[in-house]
């Protein structure tokens, strides 16, 4: 028994270890893809020669390519992303700063989707076919169809800018902005925490649109994915059983179906979240959302390659943490997998 | 039905009904009606289809349909709302909305087939060969697609265009990078079930190479599960596209892509929604067709995974 864990444990560890490895050879590639001189784009074009050499030295690139590639390695490893060209300060600080603000984003994001799709789901299996059953499946559609940032733009419109329900793009007010003394990060965290109600409204009313927004597209993979794992359950004979010892079909799917299908839906919550990440990128330029994806996108415009690399990396690093989190989730908690 | 056949036996349905056909042809044809016919039994995936013919017919006859010249400005009648010299409204630069939309529709179609058409080989052929062969060739290429599907695909189109510099072919090739890993997947799931077949077997002892296996054996039977995962993923593959264009890394401008006309309107939002709002409904409603049409065409194709 113990062998076998310590076997899958191991054949585990090595295959994320390969992962990470092939992460870092992808984003490597990607990096010297570049059609722009990395030198030039230092020092720009006035350089003289002895300094675009001395640079050029510094980068390293009069070395073979396999010893470029063993020093990025080596300054992942330590982690150094190198320099953001944009703002001249490390990449990893510059991601540091702004990652708090996608966090929250985001995390408000699956609150809303998990929230609002589980149930639904599980409503959907329960009255399969039935005008629930559709409403939930065009809902389900149009979240998996429409482009969020457009819907983006549409709900700034209309709930902004019509109807006045909600702040606009931006964290908080220019108004609140020095009211807030960063202890976390996340503004929501940070204004409760000390009790400033009136500014955590104002943060509130900021973040609840994108949020939702975001959260859509999530709700639409949740609720989809809950209501076929539901309908699985729900043919299984022990359902029937508990309705011919008398439980209700609310008691029966809630309590017994449900717990049967916990640990999928927690598997697809993980991973909704991490997917979130990418829809954080064009919905954060919608809202000027100061987070990880608008910092990606404008370094990504400015072509500043080390923030872009490092930023790409980042995220399969979060991608493969939370799919082995999942696989670790499963295996705890369901014994058929052992 | 039988009487009807039986009134009019010469007809085309009488043939297409037969209870025994008489030649492979007959055969194949009456396969594909009754395929036609379950479609047209399933109303989702039919108003999808006909979206699509709709964009295809729009995309085909773009010149004819548009009613003006898609790059003429007229700073006199710009931001204007929907009326009836200009049914869609006119932009910042006083170009007709409509007709703009009409031959964005050449461009998002350009850009699903051309991916289509790239990754669909590309995910075939990586996703059979490992599955058939097996051991270390199987390990190594699975774990290239799992290094490729660690990342959120427009993340890795991104990454992709910013290495490559923006531009519609750019953001071919990035998407298409991004797109043919969970293809091969796929390919490699159907392979290890068809590779154990007795006819594959039977193929082999009768001297195949791989090779010919792999192509006229294995792949075949890969199709149809292929052709609507490609169906669905066209709908994803057209969002990335639009989200490219919008970030002004896609098609550039004055290009009529639906991303990037959505994203010049985005200044004027708040005066003019539409300018906003009808690409946004062009790139809507395009994806979905592509959703109900390849779950339609799932079921009639793949009844296997439905």
């Amino acid at each position: 028994m113990l062998s076998s864990w310590a076997l899958a444990a191991g054949r585990t560890i090595l295959s994320v270890a390969v992962t990470l490895f092939g992460l870092a050879a992808l984003t490597f590639f990607i990096g010297r893809l570049l059609p722009l001189d990395p030198v030039a784009a230092i020092l720009g074009d006035n350089a003289t020669q002895a300094a675009y050499d001395a640079m050029y030295r510094q980068l390293g690139l009069d070395q073979p390519l396999w010893v470029q590639f063993l020093r990025y390695l080596r300054d992942i490893a330590s982690l150094d992303l190198g320099t953001a060209l944009t703002t001249g300060k490390p990449v990893v600080e510059d991601i540091a700063r702004v990652f708090p603000a996608t966090l929250e984003l985001a995390t408000v994001a699956i609150i809303i989707g998990t929230g609002l799709g589980i149930p639904l789901g599980v409503l959907a299996a329960m009255y399969r076919d039935s005008v629930v059953d559709h409403i939930v499946r065009v809902v389900g559609l149009l979240g998996y169809s429409a482009p969020t940032f457009w819907l983006g733009l549409m709900g700034l419109v209309l709930f902004y800018a019509t109807l006045g329900w909600v702040g606009g793009p931006g964290r908080i007010d220019v108004l609140y902005e020095f009211d807030i003394e960063p202890m976390t990060g996340f503004l929501l965290l940070d204004t409760a925490l000390r009790g400033q109600w009136e500014v955590f409204g104002n943060v509130f009313s900021h973040v609840i649109l994108p949020a939702s927004i975001l959260g859509f597209s999530a709700l639409a993979y949740i609720s989809r994915m809950t209501r076929s794992f539901m309908i699985e359950q729900l043919v299984q004979e022990y359902v029937v059983a508990a309705r011919v010892k008398g439980l209700s079909w609310a008691r029966t799917v809630w309590i017994h179906a449900f717990r049967n299908i916990a640990v999928q839906v927690v598997t697809v919550v993980a991973l909704s979240y991490a997917f979130l990440l990418e829809g954080a990128v064009l919905t954060e330029t919608v809202f000027a959302w100061p987070g990880f994806g608008r910092y990606l996108t404008n370094t990504l415009l400015a072509g500043d390659m080390n923030a872009v690399v490092g930023c790409t990396l980042l995220i399969g690093v979060i991608f493969v943490t939370l799919n082995l989190v999942c696989d670790l989730l499963y295996r705890i908690f369901d014994p058929r997998t052992r | 039905m039988p009487s009807d056949i039986a009134s009019r036996p010469g007809s085309i349905r009488a043939w297409l009904h037969a209870p025994v056909p008489a030649s492979p042809m007959q055969a194949r044809a009456q396969q594909l009606w009754l395929k036609l016919l379950r479609l047209v039994g399933n109303p989702p995936a039919l108003l999808g289809l006909v979206i699509l013919l709709v964009i295809l017919v729009m995309a085909v006859f773009a010149p004819l349909i548009a009613t003006h010249d898609i790059y003429a400005q007229d700073l006199t009648i710009r931001l204007q709302p929907p009326s009836a010299a200009h049914i869609l409204g006119t932009d910042e630069l006083g170009r007709d909305v409509f007709s703009r939309i009409v031959f964005g529709a050449r461009i998002t179609l350009y850009i699903a087939v051309l991916t289509a058409l790239i990754v669909a080989p590309i995910g075939l052929l990586i996703g059979t060969t490992s599955g058939y062969l097996g051991g270390w060739v199987d390990i190594v290429l699975m774990r290239v697609v799992d290094i490729f599907l660690a990342f959120p695909s427009l993340v890795l189109a991104l990454a992709f265009v910013a290495a490559l510099g923006p531009g519609i072919q750019n953001a071919i090739i990035a998407i298409s990078l991004a797109a043919w890993p969970p293809i091969a997947r796929l390919a490699r799931a159907e392979t290890l079930s068809i590779r154990s077949s007795d006819y594959i077997a039977a193929v082999r002892l009768q001297g195949a190479s791989s090779l010919r296996i792999i192509l006229s054996h294995v792949v075949p039977m890969c199709l149809p599960s292929v052709v609507v995962r490609i169906t669905l993923n066209m709908a994803a593959i057209i969002l990335t596209a639009a989200g490219l264009g919008f970030l002004g890394l896609g098609a550039q401008p004055p290009s009529p892509e639906w991303g990037a006309m959505l994203s010049s309107g985005r200044e004027f939002v708040l005066t003019s929604w539409w300018i906003a709002a009808i690409p946004g409904c062009a790139i809507l409603l395009t994806s979905l067709a592509f959703n109900l049409f390849g779950d339609g065409l799932r079921d009639i194709l793949d009844p296997r995974h439905g």
